[in-house]
């Protein structure tokens, strides 16, 4: 077995030391009832890597890659270029095998790159203070969430129509074993958000206003008068970030009055994998620091004077604090933090600024020549790149009519929020620097086709 | 925008009174390397981006106005900032590991290759199903693995780490007992559990009580009996536990668990000493995360990413999280989101995460399943045990060992600070370690033992690497037991000497931010954030 080293001859000696006859004498704690005594049945053996390789291969290819299809699909993961230096570096041992940085000492690297990359996203989102990473974008919703009933002791969250479906159903999910009242609603196929609706509906008893930054229509909308409503009654407004990339272009939520800023960081340096592993950014307000979950690396001195790093005010932390932990978060998503910085340091302001410009030019572009399609209209007024489409016909299979086609055309509102009617002709098309001219003519053939 | 304004100015990295004397504060091999905001010379990139087309702007009167910050490399200033930083850390790749409860084992290489297939890296969450019928059939493969290993019923994969996963076994506990109108409050907890136990069970809403354990490290059964009672919801049991012993008496506390209507959640942690040996179903158990960075060996990468499916019980598995995969008679495998959940999948909590999981954790770890096999998951769990035992025969006459009278230890040997010189402590010993070259073990938890260091070796070392490691540790117990002074100052090779811990916390820096200019007075540290 090739990943195992101990020979037989060890083994022998090693039980000689212990002063044990077999391996099974050290399993005698476990009762002989629940002892296997040999290998699962009906399992296969260990297999070579050549016939491993083969079998994975093989699973692989029964799946469209983004990359060898005219590609539009968005709503919270985003195709962009990854520079080929970005896996190059995450595949080194000293980062990839490393453990979370406990032994400072010995751990430099991760805690300057952490360092490093909170400060990254601060930047980016318009904080003060950003934490190590959460496990992705949903996650850091409901953190962000319970964060805020913390600070203003007040469990009634107000959520826009336009948040991510599947970040409020994992919101829903835990305020229905935590207590928390959550407002929510369902989007409308209109140019305009719910911003009045939110204003109106912040009250004494609201602990936070749950925006999406572009929404999930990819709607941009003002955030600063609705942080005004909600400071105006001692609530927070909470800004959710799914696609990073806008922020080189759009002003950040943070700089419009949002206290706590998450997002969705896999645009910047992690692939799309099916989900995951993704990375959640969350920001916020240096005075609430105490209030954050996940772990925080922070600058101090060695014993001879030397800058160095360590994870800090883990008194906030479950290994601590246990039960009144400030949440239950015992990982961040480490790797995947330090492909986000690498990228956006290879990006950096210049080159973020461009790609940001590039997706919207693009999306622009490509908004234009849909919308005057026979039947078609773009409802956004705003956006950045991504956008929606009100077909003449429903979207969901016409998705999959396009997957006939060979086109991967965008993201139905019917398979995100099944049984609105409304929402059901409404088809999320994204674009980023990766489509090409041609990708888009494939595009506006198979729309103009499954569209009639 | 500045950046922690109440701060302190950061000092230069080189400088310090135990400078080696060298200009560049480099020792050789090892070089010291600024922050990239010290680096930044303003305008470079380190991307070829094509020209923007000219288009009307449809921002809403949104743009920014004002510049980010952020600073840019080239590529080779990039490539050469993160490799000096990675030799700053210790990693598996270099050598043995040993931290209790985490299983530091070998990654192997495979997986890396494996997850990065066009077919399984570059897919979207939500592409329309018929163009990713292989990674249905990857993770619905992954999960009947993990529910044959455990010999249990069902599984939820979408769990992003272990702690996630405890949520999920909780959220399911929750949702069966209010199924039944069974409102119950109470968690009960061993001390010696993860610290993300309590943390979890309180995280969902329920108050948590500790279960003593006996004077073998093992949950007292009689004690737990008592406790009890109509208002327990469940009780979670680490298992092997975080002294690395086997709780014999798991069959007994499920059946008493069970008896007095409540469930038992298992935190898989410690899976790796059991995998192919024990099936966590066959004790009583009614859910069990699996942290697959830990038995099925995805990289750790510097803290995460991890992933933790459950496994369910008949009992819960119809409570358990969207989305999941489910197979038919017929063979055929089926994701079940939102819309599908409503017929086939009516009782379950709901969504836990945006998407699916890991799914690039699920592919390395069924890569190193099928690479093992049934034979090779045994064979990795007895060795595992074996390298264990091997280590706490071979150090019990230097190190006291708490529980070593009770018989073998499972994968993990566990020691306290009895016997060290007055004012020595396992911190000493632990940075004492890190000068022999190896990364020290598991410090102060569990809570049960006084000043524990909890030894996990994996079952991924050569008996050479085990004898290396027993000299270094026995080398340095001696000293902490003579009251050796040097020690104190421990470690003196590493990158950095021992870090003032209490300096970060007291006056916290959390960010970067520009120094004053030459000639205004440095801002001083300051104390930040409401408590």
């Amino acid at each position: 077995m090739r990943y195992l080293p101990l020979s037989d001859t060890d083994r022998r000696a090693m039980l000689g030391t212990i002063g044990a006859s077999s391996v099974d004498e050290l399993f005698r704690d476990v009762p002989e009832s629940a002892r296997l005594s040999g290998p699962i049945a009906g399992l296969p053996m260990h297999a070579p890597e050549m016939a491993v390789e083969r079998h994975l291969t093989a699973l692989a290819r029964k799946n469209t890659p983004a990359g060898e299809a005219p590609f539009f699909l968005g709503c919270g993961a985003y195709k962009h270029h990854i520079p080929a230096s970005v896996d190059h570096l995450i595949q080194r041992g000293e980062f990839l095998t490393a453990y979370t940085p406990y032994q400072p000492e010995i751990a430099q690297g991760t805690l300057q790159v952490l360092f490093e990359f909170k400060t990254q996203v601060a930047l980016l989102l318009g904080c003060e203070v950003a934490n190590a990473s959460m496990y992705d974008g949903s996650t850091a919703c409901w953190e962000a969430i319970g964060m805020a009933r913390r600070i203003t002791r007040r469990a009634k969250a107000i959520l826009s129509s336009g948040l991510h479906p599947h970040y409020v159903s994992v919101c829903k999910t835990m305020a229905r074993f935590t207590g928390d009242t959550l407002e929510s609603a369902l989007p409308q196929l209109a140019a305009e958000t719910d911003t009045d609706h939110l204003i109106a509906s912040i009250d004494d008893a609201t602990s936070a206003v749950v925006v999406q930054y572009p929404d999930i229509l990819g709607r941009v909308t003002d955030l600063q008068p609705i942080a005004d409503a909600a400071h105006a009654k001692g609530a927070l407004l909470i800004a959710v970030i799914t696609e990073p990339v806008a922020l080189g272009l759009l002003k950040a939520p943070g700089e419009m009055g949002a206290d706590i800023v998450v997002g969705e960081g896999q645009s910047i340096g992690v692939g799309l994998q099916f989900g995951g592993p993704y990375v959640g950014l969350f920001a916020c307000r240096e005075k609430h620091i105490r209030q954050m979950p996940g772990r925080l690396a922070g600058e101090t001195v060695d014993a001879e004077g030397k800058r160095g790093f360590v994870l800090t005010l883990s008194t906030r932390e479950q290994h601590i604090r246990r039960e009144k932990a400030t949440s239950n978060i015992c990982t961040n998503s480490g790797l995947c933090a330090l492909a986000f910085s690498i990228h956006m340091t290879l990006l950096g302001e210049k080159g973020l600024r461009q790609l940001a410009e590039l997706n919207h030019a693009r999306a622009v572009q490509l908004a234009e020549r849909l919308s005057v399609l026979p039947g078609v209209r773009l409802v956004n007024d705003s956006f950045f790149n991504e956008f929606t489409l009100e077909l003449p016909v429903e979207a969901r299979p016409a998705v999959h009519a396009m997957v006939k086609k060979g086109v991967l055309g965008g993201v139905s509102l019917g398979r995100l929020y099944p049984g609105a009617d409304a929402l059901e002709q409404g088809l999320v098309v994204a674009v980023t620097e990766t489509a090409t001219d041609a990708d888009f003519d494939a595009l506006e053939a198979a729309l103009k086709e499954v569209a009639k | 925008m500045t950046i922690n304004q109440s701060g302190w100015k950061p000092s230069t990295p080189v400088k310090g009174p135990g400078d080696t004397g060298t200009v560049t504060g480099n020792r050789a091999l090892m070089l010291e390397e600024p922050l990239i905001f010290e680096l930044d010379a303003g305008e470079s990139a380190g991307v070829d981006l094509p020209d923007v087309p000219q288009v009307t702007c449809r921002l809403g009167g949104l743009e920014r106005s004002e510049r980010i910050g952020l600073p840019g490399l080239t590529e080779p200033e990039t490539v050469r900032h993160y490799t000096r930083l990675s030799r700053q850390n210790y990693g598996i790749d270099l050598g043995l590991f040993p931290l209790g409860s985490c299983t530091m084992k070998h990654n192997p290489r495979l997986n890396e290759k494996m997850a990065r297939l066009p077919g399984f890296a570059d897919i979207h969450p939500l592409a329309p199903k018929e163009t990713v019928s292989g990674a249905i059939e990857l993770i619905n493969e992954l999960a009947f693995w993990l529910i044959d290993l455990t010999g249990m019923h069902g599984l939820a994969m979408s769990p992003k780490a272990g702690a996630h996963g405890e949520l999920c076994g909780l959220l399911c506990i929750r949702a069966a007992l209010e199924a039944r109108g069974d409102a119950r409050e109470v968690v009960l907890v061993p001390e010696s559990a993860h610290g993300t136990n309590p943390a979890t069970a309180a995280f969902c809403g329920y108050r948590v009580e500790n279960i003593p354990a006996n004077s073998d490290g093992r949950v007292d059964l009689e004690a737990l009996k008592e406790r009890l009672g109509p208002d327990v919801a469940a009780v979670m049991i680490t298992n092997p536990n975080t002294c690395g012993l086997f709780e014999p008496d798991m069959k007994a506390i499920s059946e008493a668990v069970h008896a007095a209507g409540g469930l038992v959640y298992c935190d898989g942690a410690n899976f790796n000493a059991i995998v192919g040996k024990v099936r966590p179903g066959d004790l009583g158990i009614d859910a069990m995360h699996i942290n697959l960075h830990k038995t099925f060996s995805t990289p750790h990468g510097g803290g995460g990413p991890g992933s933790g499916p459950v496994v369910l019980s008949e009992a819960l598995s119809p409570f358990g999280p969207i989305p999941y995969t489910a197979r038919y008679a017929d063979g055929s495998v089926k994701l079940i989101e939102e819309e599908e959940a409503a017929n086939e999948h009516p009782s379950s909590f709901g969504r836990m995460t945006a998407f699916h999981g890991q799914m690039g954790m699920f592919t390395r770890a069924l890569t190193y399943i099928l690479s093992h096999g049934a034979d090779g998951l045994k064979q990795v769990a007895e060795d595992a045990v074996l390298n264990a035992n091997y280590i706490l025969r071979s150090l019990e006459d230097v190190l006291d060992a708490p529980f070593a009278h009770s018989g073998p230890c499972m994968h993990e040997a566990i020691f306290s600070d009895r016997g060290f010189a007055d004012g020595f402590t396992t911190l000493d010993l632990a940075k004492a370690l890190i000068d022999e070259g190896f990364h020290p073990m598991t410090m102060y938890f569990p809570l049960v033992v006084h000043g524990a260091m909890l030894v996990e070796p994996t079952e991924t070392e050569s008996k050479a690497a085990l004898d290396q490691f027993i000299a270094a540790l026995r080398h340095v117990a001696e000293r902490a037991r003579a009251g050796d002074e040097a020690l104190k100052s421990a470690p003196i090779h590493a990158p950095r000497r021992r870090l003032d811990e209490t300096l970060a916390a007291r006056k916290p820096i959390v960010a970067y931010r520009q120094p004053a200019p030459d000639g205004a007075e440095s801002p001083t540290r300051s104390e930040v954030g409401d408590r």
